[in-house]
């Protein structure tokens, strides 16, 4: 029982929630529904966990599907790289839908609750598949499910503002073309290799050096991926999805949607592509690099000047995307261990920081913004404390998260000889903190209305979890660390 | 030259509906139009595929011993069946939400409802609360 429960881990962390979100759909209360995602996410952050094991004894699970052999069947691969974003994903998914539970039915109508909860697990289940799968098709079709079941539950806030809706649309369309980029992508390797297998892929692709449709069809998978990604200047709707996804979705997606598209973004650049070396550098120096550097800019000034605080975060977000494909353009072992390190990082400091400004936000009618925060801050002390803590982190501040992640990644620019890099990292981080005070000031100083707000157990326990795990990862960050660096050596590998 | 450059007609076909779909999906304000334009974009990538599986003189894919033949690629049209599965779920959600907007807003041009918006937003950072539908028709 258990041998077959470990050999068919790497599917069974996918069919997890996939299935039980046909189940959901089927229940009429809230409660239950509720009580069956929370039991999926967390058996599917179980899954990951046991998975994380498997990984530290095998290092490589090749999964033929199907019993089909690769490279003609589809196979999931689960190597050091892969599992920090499952990871990220199950953990942030547990967290975010204990906290769904008093949020969602605020803001949602109750007959339409336990559909959200099939959204949610599908969105989910999408993600997952997008890190385990090593078909470049089947890649392709669980892009699609996780963008489409995000695209409605986005649409879902439009019971509170209307606006959610144009924001879907914008996303929806936006994120199909990324989408049918990427697939243009993979048909033109497909017609010059004749494989879809990922590992095949990178084997065939070392006879045809300077094909002309290896470069175009190179080019639209990392233009395809990259909007899916939400890197500068294609993270256009971003922003708006967001700022009016009903709360719940906003943790949810801010915490790990793109995390899986950056790390399909890295797995083609240094995996898939990794023969083709003049075509990476070239790629890496002229386009991703300088892009990252601008995000880095754009998102934080624009988060400067934003006052709807929940698209405030969401350029933050921009900005710290930024720090990870800058880490990645680099491409030295040091500065993708340093991206891997942000990414993990940044999927908890977002998560803490929406699931904080969302729970603030609880008794505030429409739209989050600046002025509806004055005061607020002394009403709810608990939610306030771990707010500041988490944005201490996003600014980088030592003992926390954030701190290291900034380290890693000053440490990586700084032995590889860009210095002038490290400084436009620190000028940025520093910038960061102009939004974070912003929010922080109002929240603290000003005097608010006189409201008596009790703070609800049911919210912040999952917040006070992601913050505990903010700081710890600030004192001992080896296993993040430690993580990352193999990932790293496992994606280039000997090739520097 | 000539040749080569009308023995490939398949793929200037493609390329061709490819653009007109995404020229529509960037240059037109109706959210309508632009849903037509993304399903033609998707539909030339469909043509790509399957102008990739398609041999001169192939036979259909089907198993038979006694006749040594070249046969087309299958696999191809089983990616694009799929595909074709993905475009239609992304079609029709599109369609439903430019319904959804257009009860919402009245309109399905895009000035008219980013418009309404900025005037939406405004409100809500300068009052400091929600002034619902204030401005719908």
């Amino acid at each position: 029982m258990i041998d077959i429960l470990t050999k068919n881990l790497p599917i069974l962390v996918v069919l997890c929630p996939l299935i039980t979100s046909l189940f959901v759909v089927l229940i009429p209360n809230i409660f239950f529904s509720w009580i069956l995602t929370t039991l999926s996410t967390f058996i599917t952050f179980l899954f990951s966990i046991l998975l994380y094991q498997e990984i530290q004894i095998q290092s490589h699970i090749s999964y033929a599907l199907g019993k089909w052999m690769p490279p003609i069947g589809i196979e999931y691969i689960i190597d050091k790289v892969a599992i920090i974003p499952i990871i990220i994903i199950s953990g942030i998914s547990f967290f975010a839908t204990i906290f769904a539970y008093k949020i969602m039915p605020e803001e949602i109508e109750k007959k339409s609750i336990s559909k959200v909860y099939s959204l949610w697990l599908l969105a989910i289940a999408g993600l997952l598949g997008l890190v385990t799968t090593g078909d470049a098709f089947n890649l392709f079709v669980f892009l699609e499910i996780s963008s489409l079941a995000s695209v409605a539950l986005v649409a879902m806030g439009a019971q509170k503002d209307k606006q959610a809706l144009v924001a879907a649309y914008n996303y929806l369309i936006i994120g199909a073309v990324g989408a049918t980029l990427y697939v243009i992508g993979v048909g033109l390797l497909y017609g010059i290799t004749g494989t879809l297998n990922m590992e095949d892929l990178t084997n065939r692709i070392s006879d045809l050096n300077n094909n002309k449709a290896l470069i175009a069809g190179f080019g639209f998978m990392i233009i395809g991926i990259m909007v899916k990604a939400a890197v500068f200047p294609l993270h256009i709707w971003l922003p708006r999805a967001y700022a009016y996804a009903p709360s719940a979705v906003s943790v949810l997606l801010a915490a790990t949607a793109t995390k899986a598209s950056l790390y399909i973004l890295a797995r083609i650049l240094f995996s898939v592509f990794e023969n083709s070396e003049d075509l990476i550098n070239n790629t890496l120096l002229y386009v991703i690099l300088p892009l990252s550097i601008i995000a880095m800019f754009a998102g934080t000034i624009m988060a400067i000047y934003e006052k709807d605080i929940k698209r405030l975060l969401a350029h933050s977000s921009v900005a710290q995307i930024g720090y990870i494909t800058l880490a990645f353009a680099i491409g030295t072992k040091a500065s993708i261990a340093a991206g891997f390190i942000h990414m993990f990082n940044h999927a908890i400091i977002k998560g803490g920081l929406f699931i904080a400004i969302t729970s603030l936000g609880f008794f505030i009618q429409k739209r989050i913004t600046i002025n509806n925060l004055s005061g607020l801050g002394r009403v709810m002390p608990i939610t306030f404390f771990c707010f500041v803590i988490c944005s201490l982190s996003l600014a980088g501040l030592p003992l926390t998260a954030g701190f290291i992640s900034k380290l890693y990644l000053i440490k990586a620019t700084i032995s590889s000889d860009a210095i002038w890099i490290a400084i436009l990292i620190l000028i940025s981080s520093a910038l960061s903190v102009v939004y974070l005070w912003k929010m922080v000031e109002v929240m603290w100083m000003r005097e608010g209305r006189k409201i008596v707000i009790k703070e609800n157990p049911a919210i912040y326990i999952s917040l006070i979890i992601i913050t505990f795990f903010n700081i710890y990862f600030g004192f001992d960050a080896s296993l993040v660390v430690n993580g990352s660096f193999e990932a790293a050596e496992k994606l280039i590998g000997d090739l520097k | 030259m000539i040749s080569s450059t009308i023995g490939i007609w398949n793929y200037w076909i493609v390329f061709c509906l490819m653009m007109i779909g995404l020229f529509l999906v960037i240059g037109r304000k109706n959210f309508l139009k632009k849903i037509v334009g993304l399903t033609i974009f998707q539909t030339s990538v469909f043509l790509l595929y399957i102008t990739f599986g398609k041999i001169k003189g192939g036979t259909p894919p089907i198993l038979n011993e006694s006749i040594d033949s070249i046969y087309s690629n299958p696999l191809p049209h089983v990616l694009i069946l799929t595909a074709i599965v993905v475009g239609v779920a992304t079609t029709a959600l599109g369609l439903s939400l430019v319904l959804k907007i257009n009860s919402e807003y009245g309109s399905i041009e895009e000035d008219d409802i980013s418009a309404q918006d900025l005037v939406d937003y405004h409100d809500d950072i300068e009052t400091g609360k929600s002034v619902d539908l204030k401005f719908k028709q």
